[in-house]
């Protein structure tokens, strides 16, 4: 092929295409979040007069921030999504790794049918039954708790756990097992050998299980609505809904809420993404 | 069962590994959703007696003025919902996650400002989109005279014929981080060894991709398709935390989610109905149900699946 300057330019212009499309669609996605940040440290003059620029010495303040921590008892909300985020996905990952090892392990009579029993509620959400589950909170007596959140959260993060635990662990060799078995080891300490080399499937039972436990409003709204056991998403909603004209503490509040989260995911979003890829590859 | 893979013991073990999750899983979301299908069939007393009413709370929706027009609202509404999520957000995943796959620093960077709407709370999603468009702050539409299309702007979110669009979009914008992450890993996945080939016979990047790469995903094309059916039939914060219960204007973002709620809890004037809610969610379960069996029988079934 005769290579003319004209084909020369274009070839490194396409080159550059893919980046400019990246680019473009990096700002759309960051533009958002940044004018939040940004402004939420500002005075309101600030934020109507200059809403494009970092906060300057002329209207820097923190105004919003004040008002968030006088009016809304954010510590107890973060408190209580940490509290009902971890002990889910603890619970989740533990209960699941034992039904994914039994379903991985053994070949027992109506394994596939328990495989099958079990993989529903990946494809059917659990809202659909709220009806019914709020009956039975009622009946526990386990309106208004934590706990009610954390049942109703670790039932519905298990099938998928268990689905993508029992992929992993048909990947352990046979050998480590079985040499462990003939040392005399019974199935629980087999199981509890087997149970730190799943950790590569964390990431991504993480990233699908728990950020959507973290950010979910529909539960706690209708089973746990009271002030004591809002989590930040229903205690950002209530908040908001009672201060939307003070737009301060609109964009304090907000950016207080978003804060934890993108910590934890600029530390470990390379962690999570591998983890998620990583069953792809094999 | 054929012969067992190892000689079988006493499987009091195999009881104990699969009780916690079995009865935890059964007891607070099999249960409940099946109580929830039973209870469409009943009526509810004021004392929570239960009356068994047959098919009547059907009928009630399909036809009854009170709750007729907005099911078929709803389900139209979900269904334009849907339909923008097929068609904005799968494909800009795809194409998204076709320019991540080539590697290197700067894509990974960008890989994780894309993803990171995804990972953040719909309340808060919700909250800055109204900020960002509201005429009051003026943020959007100076935006969009610096492109000279200030023209453009309007109250999208407060007019009945753009509101649904825009909360579809701000939707997309969020989740597109889903498609995305599924079509990257899936296309990481496949070996060099495959378009190497191709790349020396002179084959363009455009003709890899099309000829040889997206065969291969395949598999993954219908599974995004079926999680977008399944989260968008479910969809309820979004426009809850925009729009408030009554999916405003003129219930003009209405879906199903936002209808369930709604008829389970009452709004305004209106006393909630479990009963009537219950039934909304039944009908909810079948369309997810059908979207589900559908993908199953004619998708995975017949995509041809490659051991890469």
């Amino acid at each position: 092929m005769k290579t003319t300057p004209f084909s020369r330019m274009w070839d490194s212009i396409k080159h550059f295409i893919p980046l400019v499309i990246l680019t473009i669609y990096a700002i759309i996605a960051l533009f958002p979040v940044i004018m939040i940040l940004i402004n939420s440290f500002k005075t309101r003059k600030g934020i109507f007069g200059a809403p494009f620029t970092f906060p300057n010495a002329e209207n820097f303040s923190l105004v919003g921030y004040e008002t968030v921590i006088e009016r809304a008892e954010f510590p107890s909300y973060f408190l209580n999504s940490a509290i009902v985020t971890f002990v889910a996905l603890a619970l989740t990952l533990l209960i699941g790794a034992m039904a994914a090892f039994a379903l991985s392990e053994y070949d027992f009579p109506g394994n596939a049918l328990m495989a099958l029993y079990l993989s529903i509620g990946i494809m059917i959400p659990i809202r659909l039954g709220t009806v019914g589950i709020l009956r039975l909170m009622v009946g526990l007596k386990l309106v208004n708790t934590l706990t009610g959140l954390i049942l109703i959260y670790t039932a519905q993060a298990l099938p998928l756990t268990i689905f993508i635990l029992t992929q992993f662990m048909r990947q352990v060799p046979r050998d480590l097992k079985d040499a462990a078995r003939i040392d005399g080891a019974s199935e629980y300490r087999v199981f509890g050998m087997i149970l730190p080399l799943v950790r590569p499937a964390v990431g991504a039972i993480g990233i699908f299980t728990m950020i959507p436990i973290w950010n979910d409003l529909w539960f706690p709204l209708i089973i746990a609505p009271s002030e004591q056991t809002a989590t930040v998403t229903l205690g950002v909603q209530q908040f908001l809904g009672q201060f939307v004209s003070d737009w301060n503490a609109v964009l304090a509040s907000l950016t207080l809420a978003m804060i934890p989260i993108l910590v934890l995911y600029i530390l470990f979003s390379q962690q999570m993404i591998r983890s998620i890829t990583a069953g792809s590859i094999k | 069962m054929q012969e067992p893979k190892r000689r079988f013991r006493f499987p009091l073990h195999i009881a104990v590994f699969l009780a916690p999750a079995v009865l935890l899983y059964t007891l607070f979301m099999v249960v409940p959703l099946l109580n929830s299908l039973r209870l469409s069939f009943f009526e509810l007393g004021n004392q929570d007696q239960q009356r068994f009413a047959g098919l009547q709370n059907y009928i009630k929706l399909f036809t009854d003025s009170n709750f007729a027009p907005f099911f078929w609202r709803a389900l139209r509404n979900n269904l334009v919902f849907f339909a923008i999520h097929m068609l904005v957000q799968n494909p800009i995943g795809l194409l998204l996650a076709a320019l991540l796959a080539e590697g290197g620093r700067i894509r990974n960077f960008f890989r994780t400002i894309i993803f990171m709407p995804t990972i953040l709370s719909v309340v808060i999603i919700g909250f800055i989109w109204q900020l960002i468009l509201n005429p009051l702050w003026g943020v959007a539409e100076s935006m969009l005279e610096a492109v000279g299309l200030g023209d453009w702007f309007g109250p999208w979110l407060g007019k009945p014929e753009t509101a649904l669009i825009t909360v579809s979009l701000i939707s997309v914008w969020q989740f597109i981080g889903i498609p995305m992450i599924l079509f990257y890993a899936a296309l990481i996945g496949i070996p060099d060894e495959l378009t190497e080939a191709a790349r020396v016979d002179g084959a363009t990047a455009w003709d890899t991709f099309w000829r040889i790469k997206f065969p291969l995903i395949l598999p993954t094309v219908g599974i995004v398709g079926v999680l977008t059916f399944v989260g968008n039939f479910n969809a309820f914060d979004l426009i809850y935390t925009m729009k408030g219960a009554n999916a405003g204007p003129d219930f003009a973002t209405d879906i199903m989610g936002t209808f369930f709620f709604r008829t389970f809890f009452g709004q305004q004037l209106q006393l909630g109905n479990p009963a009537m809610g219950a039934t909304v969610a039944a009908m909810m379960f079948l369309i997810i149900l059908t979207g589900v069996l559908l993908y199953m029988y004619f998708w995975a079934r017949r995509v041809q699946t490659y051991e890469l």
